[in-house]
């Protein structure tokens, strides 16, 4: 009998894998795209607090309606930022943008 | 109810080895694949948590709408012949990753969870669309959402523009 505790340590793994893929990855995309793995775990979380502890309310759903949103504003934004370095520097590696870095 | 747990199961494994996939592929073309077999599978994972409406949303918005994006960009950058290395914190940032994981499942499983045992709605559509445009409900989010929409892709817009 799958239960609430299923979904969310399958939420667990997701955002550990994609918290792995941010931290260790060079390509900037793929950065990127380990973020997106992160947001989707934590949607899934939402989903199943909602069904399982409030199933009439349905906030959880209405919460991932806005991450979804933001979600899609941060990878359009992203991805500009990205091309824009690319077009400057001619690499989308992250350990050699630092131009910030002291 | 036996099928949706044989459901659950075949969407979990799918959609962990997609992720892992994601990050240990070398090829980010490759990569980008199995990320949209994830989130296909997270879709599948929202129907069994009877969430019929943001099923449909994650496929129209993930699925054709990001990983378009995704792809297009990886495309443009011509990065991929120089794959999808890791950094020299490798090995720091899978035991954080590690860690974390450990951290929040011994939290969540020491937990008791009140679940209630009321069946989900069915269809969840009108109801969702009663709380986001009803009165007392998120209408003043749902109005400020397309504002943050707009500057985002007028914010794309402008730093992608050739000068």
């Amino acid at each position: 009998m799958v239960g609430l505790e299923h979904y969310l340590i399958l939420s667990a793994v997701l955002f550990s894998i994609g918290l792995y893929g941010a931290l260790a990855k060079r390509n900037a995309i793929v950065i990127l795209m380990s973020i997106e793995l992160m947001l989707n775990a934590v949607n899934i979380a939402m989903v199943a607090f909602s069904r399982y502890i409030v199933p009439l309310l349905l906030t959880g759903q209405v919460f991932v309606i806005f991450i979804m949103v933001v979600a899609a504003a941060e990878v359009a934004v992203g991805l500009a930022i990205i091309i824009a370095i690319y077009r400057h520097r001619e690499t989308i590696d992250a350990t050699k943008i630092d131009l910030m870095k002291w | 109810m036996i099928g949706l747990d044989i459901a659950f199961w075949i969407l979990a494994v799918v959609g962990v080895i997609a992720a892992l996939a994601v990050v240990l592929l070398g090829d980010v073309f490759r990569a980008a694949l199995s990320l949209v077999l994830c989130f296909l599978t997270v879709a599948g994972i929202y129907i069994t948590l009877s969430a019929d409406f943001l099923a449909a949303v994650q496929i129209l918005i993930y699925v054709g709408a990001i990983s378009v994006l995704i792809i297009l960009a990886i495309m443009l950058t011509r990065d991929v012949q120089r794959g999808s290395p890791s950094n020299r914190l490798r090995l720091p940032a899978f035991l954080v990753a590690i860690l974390f994981f450990g951290g929040v499942a011994y939290a969540l499983l020491n937990t008791t969870w009140q679940v209630s045992s009321t069946p989900p709605l069915e269809p969840t559509t009108p109801a969702i669309a009663r709380l986001l445009f009803s009165e007392g409900g998120f209408i003043l989010p749902v109005e400020i959402a397309p504002i943050l929409l707009l500057a985002a892709i007028i914010g794309a817009i402008v730093l992608v523009r050739e000068k």
